[in-house]
């Protein structure tokens, strides 16, 4: 990370217009933008930058969206926000699903894309020793590391954070609404999908079986726990 | 009020009484009325009954009419025949010999009685004339079994009087009881020196009576036949003309519930068969009319998504470079800051119109997703509350929520009851006049109600099923301050039906309104029966001048008991 910079973004985005407008904005906001106006130079180019954060819109030519995010999320935890025009449940979800860790709908309000990518990158300025149980899952959050028996599971930032956030209160049920703020840094209520399919692809990394879990237990009617310790 | 009640219970049992047989009345009614092939089968067996009553009558008529005929002719020869034997046989009587009548008139009797036609089943009556008055006179003779009751009293007359041979129809009883027709027939025999005897005949028609009733038997049973026959002949004949009928009726009634490529079947080329074809081209023009309409309006919807979808990343573009310019537009002379200031706020606008636009698109085009969980609508209703609380005081008035104990927990999807309560909020306070707006939560077992209350300018009753009409406005005079689209209620309504709830307005025109949302617990379980909120609420003026006029003589029913 550069100095004074507060992260490099890479923005994946056919529509040069917008990309343009994106990169003024994040610039004025202190980060530092690379613009990629394809799907198929996205990832060779998300390779030569390692970028801090990945803005991606969803139709792209060339190249889908959901195929960009797929390969970047197979070589990289970065955090990955997608910009959409769809607002329907099946293109959110098929996006998050393919690794996105938040999605933005066109029209935004620039604030609130700020506010996500800063959310996205705020982490790793608290390095406080931590050490979490859920079951028999071992969270080490200064480490950023979950093992189960010895063995280390892969995690994305996010999912991590989803977990640490169920495991460090332990009694306490969350409602998406509260994890999303924990979690997302949303202000207000948006979208609590993005809590299912993230809880969906946190428990098939965790749960001995996705279908009966228990690290990460649902509470019908009100939201989520962390399982019995 | 027991004057009243007392005649009407009164009359409750007689009403069951009549009921039943009234309610088969009516069932068959029906049936005859609905059923052309009942109607044609009865009118024909009725009256081809008819006209073989009539037919068979007039035979039956004709054939007595023959029979009797010939028998009274052939009694009439054999009869004239055997009082002129009888009177030769009398008058070449030795007259000298005593009691020579005595012997004879037996012997004459006997004989009569046996001759004569083959069957000699006759009975032969020599009585005593009113003038014999002479003891030595012969007494009245009658061949065995002959009965007297076979000559009536008008044909004795008649024979003494005419003095000519006399006929009549009688009736005699018979061994069993059994009465006989007969015919009898008289002529007077001069018996000399003791005056005019009556010789009567009388042949029984038990022969003739036998045919006439085979033959009354056979008509009766052809006669039956006959209408059974025709009422059958009516039957299929109307069945082929009813059966095509009937088919195109529920052809037509399949076509109608929206199943375009029913067809009927064409078979021959009779009318019946020009029915069918014509039928079926009516129904292809049809199809292709409604495919036509359904293509264009997918068209049209497809466009409006379309276009909205587009619009939204040049709206990206231009909301962000608007908004660098409001970020810097303390550096412009005040025109183009204000200029940068309008600019944001028309964009606001632009965007929300945008994106209910794109939500009634999707309505439209039925691809509209329920994605029900169980949710609490109290904290819902909570935070849309909280949201919106900027925008009540900005326009001073107060929001009061009024919940039950405890969770309201439904199936709903909760950003869309998030929208629904929150256009309804908003709608209530830019409607609202200030004064405060009330959010009223109930939950029963079966539904979750949201009642929102303001005490504005009201609604005419008349416009309550225009509120929800897109773009509609109570009156195009008055402005949108709130920046309301106009398109909130109808999503608002279109989300309700898609929980399989109701949305439904009360108002009165300076009372204000109450929306009321009611939504099913549990989804799939079928339709609601009723909200656990009355959709009058219960502070309207109604209500409170119910409650205070009536307070010493009336009480007022329970809440939700004028439930409209």
């Amino acid at each position: 990370m550069a100095r004074g910079v507060k992260g490099r973004v890479l923005i994946v985005d056919d529509d040069t217009a917008l990309a343009e407008m994106l990169g003024i904005v994040l610039r004025g906001e202190g980060y530092e933008p690379t613009l990629c106006a394809d799907g198929d130079s996205a990832l060779a180019m998300f390779r030569e930058h390692k970028p801090d954060l990945v803005l991606l819109d969803l139709m792209l030519p060339g190249m889908d969206g959901i195929d960009v995010c797929r390969a970047i999320r197979a070589e990289s935890g970065v955090p990955i926000v997608m910009l959409t025009a769809k607002t329907d449940t099946i293109d959110v979800v098929v996006g998050l699903e393919s690794g996105a860790d938040d999605y933005v709908v066109k029209p935004f309000k620039p604030k609130e894309l700020v506010a996500r990518i800063r959310a996205r990158l705020r982490r790793a300025e608290e390095p406080v020793p931590e050490l979490l149980e859920i079951g028999d899952v071992a969270i080490d959050v200064a480490g950023h590391s979950v093992k189960r028996d010895g063995a280390a599971i892969a995690l994305t930032p996010l999912e991590f954070d989803l977990l640490v956030a169920l495991a460090r209160k332990p009694w306490q049920v969350f409602t998406r609404e509260v994890l999303l703020e924990q979690v997302w840094g949303y202000r207000h209520a948006a979208d609590t999908r993005l809590v299912n399919v993230h809880v969906q692809r946190l428990r098939s990394k965790v749960e001995r079986d996705p279908e009966r879990p228990e690290v990460v237990v649902t509470v019908r009617g009100v939201g989520y726990k962390a399982g019995p310790a | 009020m027991p004057a009243v009640a007392g005649p009407v219970r009164a009359a409750r049992p007689l009403a069951r009484v009549r009921r039943g047989p009234r309610r088969a009345w009516r069932r068959s009614f029906a049936l005859w009325r609905r059923s052309l092939q009942l109607r044609v089968v009865t009118t024909t067996t009725v009256f081809s009954l008819a006209a073989i009553l009539v037919l068979g009558n007039v035979l039956i008529t004709g054939v007595r009419d023959g029979l009797l005929e010939d028998k009274v002719q052939a009694a009439l020869a054999e009869a004239s025949t055997g009082s002129r034997t009888s009177q030769e046989a009398i008058d070449s009587a030795d007259r000298s010999e005593v009691g020579v009548y005595d012997r004879l008139v037996p012997d004459l009797v006997r004989q009569l009685s046996k001759g004569g036609a083959a069957d000699g089943s006759k009975d032969v009556l020599l009585l005593r004339g009113p003038d014999v008055s002479d003891p030595q006179a012969p007494l009245s003779r009658s061949s065995s079994g002959a009965d007297i009751g076979a000559v009536t009293d008008d044909l004795r007359t008649q024979v003494q009087t005419r003095v000519v041979q006399q006929w009549t129809y009688s009736r005699v009883a018979r061994e069993q009881g059994q009465a006989v027709p007969v015919v009898t027939v008289g002529s007077p025999v001069l018996v000399p020196g003791f005056g005019t005897y009556e010789l009567y005949f009388a042949f029984p028609l038990d022969k003739e009576q036998d045919t006439l009733g085979l033959v009354r038997r056979a008509l009766l049973l052809a006669g039956l036949g006959l209408v059974i026959l025709v009422g059958g002949i009516a039957w299929l004949v109307t069945r082929q003309v009813v059966t095509p009928v009937r088919l195109a009726a529920r052809t037509a009634e399949r076509l109608s519930a929206g199943r375009l490529e029913e067809r009927m079947r064409v078979h021959g080329e009779d009318d019946l068969a020009r029915l069918a074809a014509s039928f079926n081209r009516m129904a292809t023009s049809l199809q292709r009319q409604i495919r036509q309409l359904e293509d264009l309006s997918r068209v049209q919807r497809r466009f409006v998504s379309d276009v909205s979808h587009e619009l939204r990343t040049p709206l990206t573009t231009v909301r962000m470079a608007a908004d660098v310019l409001h970020e810097a537009r303390a550096g412009f002379n005040p025109a183009v800051g204000r200029s940068a200031e309008i600019l944001q706020t028309q964009l606001d606008r632009f965007e929300s119109l945008l994106a209910d636009l794109l939500e009634i698109s999707r309505y439209d085009a039925g691809a509209a997703l329920l994605d029900a969980e169980p949710t609490d609508v109290v904290g819902i209703a909570r935070q849309v509350i909280e949201a919106l609380e900027p925008l009540a005081d900005a326009r001073g008035s107060a929001l009061v929520l009024a919940t039950p104990d405890g969770l309201c927990v439904a199936e709903v999807d909760s950003r869309r009851i998030e929208r629904i309560l929150r256009n309804l909020v908003v709608n209530a306070i830019e409607h609202g006049d200030g004064r405060p707006v009330t959010v009223r939560i109930e939950c029963d077992g079966d539904a979750v109600a949201v009642a929102v209350r303001d005490h504005g300018v009201g609604l005419d009753p008349a416009d309550a099923t225009m509120v929800f009409n897109r773009f509609w406005r109570a009156d195009p005079a008055r402005a949108r301050t709130t920046g309301g689209t106009g398109l909130g209620l109808s999503i608002a309504l279109e989300d309700a039906h898609l929980h399989e709830g109701w949305l439904q307005v009360w108002g009165q025109p300076g009372d204000g309104c109450q929306f009321r949302v009611t939504l099913p617990r549990r989804q799939g379980a079928g339709e609601l029966s009723g909200s656990p909120i009355p959709l009058e609420p219960m502070d309207s003026a109604r209500r409170r001048q119910a409650v205070h006029a009536g307070e010493p003589y009336r009480r007022v029913g329970a809440p939700g008991g004028v439930d409209a």
